[in-house]
């Protein structure tokens, strides 16, 4: 049962891939292919970040506490759109000159903040297996939570992609900092609970 | 000249038509046309319609002011350059006009409503002969010309495009403006209720162009009123908007309701909303880049690979020499 849950969720975020893959090689991306493919997997690895920002929170407010068996493989489909759009930017749009893309990452600062995200995500994805949970101990929460910066970097990169901030990279920013400022909430009132605590004890 | 007839439109003869004309604009337009306001044959999609379309039979509603009729008498490729063309589906498939929206496929989805007749053009300021235009009027005693040009917008992809129009110096000779009359401003129709992108604060509204003298009155300089052989669809403009080749395609102001003569560079809607990123000459140079996008190179829309931009989009001979001792790293 756990096992068919899991399996349907795996394959559910792989849908919006799938459905990409279909597109393109149906002919069916827009009239800017390109842009098409960009926009999408640069969307999706945005919206998989959000959803792993929110595992958390949700528990918190719901108590429904089995949402953590998600969260590893949501995190991990960040990282796959993330590396999607990271192709597509480097193997389609810049066609591998790297000499440009270099020099994008240095002075674009959109690029910047974009390649910032992406870099961070690697060593997560990789400390993502149970074995290496068990070898960091308490330095594997420490070292994971650097998806906060990813998250703060790829709303910043989206919102300097476009030319009028409005609208959707508005909406994914204010969402993140929305997630991210429940966590500094928190971590507020527990450590205020905490003291009182304390004394008594 | 009125022709009072119903239009009998079977609709197995609007198939074709219907992927260039949205049905709710196809409808618009039947409607108008069966209160018998209009000459059918305009609007009309059969052979026989086309044949009748001269300008001669233009209905109250004009010819210019209705949305892609074939056009006639132009003068063909008065001016090309030597590159494939973009398709229909792709010019009027992927627009940049905040009026309708922020994403490409907006102004195609969202531009149906827009009324483009009766169409007025006010010409006023620093001139002699001030003048409120309906755009027949204006457009019908000049020339038309089909103009191949590329146009190359700030987010680095560009199009060859067939547009049809007149030299805009030819609108500026007619409205006389004195000797003090440096600077051209062009405004855009302000219409919320038809251009849902202006009930957001996306831009100051209405959008606001201009051109020095001298640009407005370069022979590459036009009013499209057309492209591929028939009237504009709103989504590129309808009925009449600016094309300056050389310059950024957020230059080339669409749906103009006001030409003005004034003695100082007027303002300028992506000027006011980022002077870092925009300047008021945004002249395609492919060394400056203020804006995030890297102007050296840019996409054709239906190619794949990047190509190098060009020096004024390509049009260097013909313009550079209007920028001699301007220093074009601070006038971006």
């Amino acid at each position: 049962m756990q096992k068919a849950a899991k399996v349907s969720v795996f394959l559910l975020c792989l849908t919006p891939f799938v459905w990409l893959v279909t597109r393109t090689l149906t002919g069916r991306l827009g009239i800017n292919p390109v842009e098409d493919l960009e926009l999408t997997t640069g969307i999706w690895s945005l919206r998989f970040l959000v959803l792993t920002l929110a595992i958390t929170p949700v528990r918190r407010v719901t108590g429904w506490n089995r949402l953590i068996r998600y969260r590893r493989m949501l995190g991990l489909f960040t990282f796959f759109y993330a590396c999607a759009h990271f192709a597509v930017y480097v193997g389609v749009d810049q066609y591998f000159a790297f000499a440009l893309i270099l020099k994008d990452v240095v002075k674009r600062p959109f690029i910047t903040m974009g390649f910032t995200a992406f870099v961070l995500m690697i060593p997560l994805a990789l400390t993502s297996t149970t074995g290496w949970i068990r070898r960091l101990g308490k330095r594997w929460q420490l070292l994971h939570r650097l998806i906060y910066i990813c998250g703060v970097c790829a709303s910043i990169h989206y919102l300097w992609k476009v030319k009028v901030m409005i609208g959707s990279p508005v909406y994914y920013a204010v969402t993140v900092a929305l997630l991210l400022g429940f966590r500094l909430l928190w971590q507020l009132r527990s450590s205020k609970l905490l003291k009182p605590q304390r004394v008594t004890a | 000249m009125l022709l009072k007839r119903t239009p009998d439109i079977a609709s197995s003869e609007i198939t074709d038509e219907r992927l260039y004309v949205k049905r709710r604009e196809f409808m618009r337009i039947a409607a108008t046309a069966a209160v018998g306001a209009a000459a059918a044959p305009l609007f009309a999609c059969s052979d026989e319609a086309v044949g009748a379309s001269a300008p001669g039979l233009a209905s109250p509603d004009g010819l210019f002011g209705a949305p892609n009729l074939p056009l006639s008498g132009y003068k063909e490729k008065a001016v090309t350059v030597d590159e494939k063309l973009n398709t229909v589906d792709q010019i009027t498939g992927y627009n940049n006009f905040y009026e309708f929206g922020l994403e490409k496929d907006d102004p195609k989805r969202y531009s149906g409503n827009l009324k483009t007749s009766p169409w007025t053009i006010k010409i006023d300021g620093l001139c002699n002969k001030p003048a409120d235009y309906q755009i027949d009027d204006l457009i019908k005693p000049i020339q038309l010309e089909e103009r191949i040009y590329r146009l190359r917008c700030v987010e680095a992809w560009s199009m060859v495009i067939p547009w049809i129009g007149v030299p805009l110096s030819k609108i500026i000779e007619r409205a006389e403006p004195t000797g003090k009359a440096t600077f051209v401003q062009f405004t855009t129709v302000l219409r919320p209720s038809q251009m849902p992108g202006q009930r957001d604060s996306i831009l100051e509204w209405p959008y606001v162009e201009g051109l020095r003298m001298d640009e407005a009155k370069h022979p590459l300089t036009i009013l499209a009123v057309g492209l591929y052989g028939k009237t504009l669809l709103p989504q590129n403009g309808a009925p009449i908007r600016l094309v300056v080749p050389w310059k950024y395609g957020f230059k080339s102001i669409k749906s103009i309701v006001r030409i003005r003569f004034v003695d100082k560079q007027p303002d300028t809607s992506w000027v006011l909303q980022n002077p870092d990123w925009y300047g008021f000459y945004s002249n395609v140079n492919p060394n400056v880049n203020p804006v995030r996008w890297d102007q050296s190179r840019e996409r054709r829309i239906g190619t794949f690979l990047p190509r190098p931009t060009q020096m004024f989009n390509g049009y260097a001979d013909q313009v550079a020499s209007m920028y001699t001792g301007l220093d074009l790293r601070r006038n971006f």
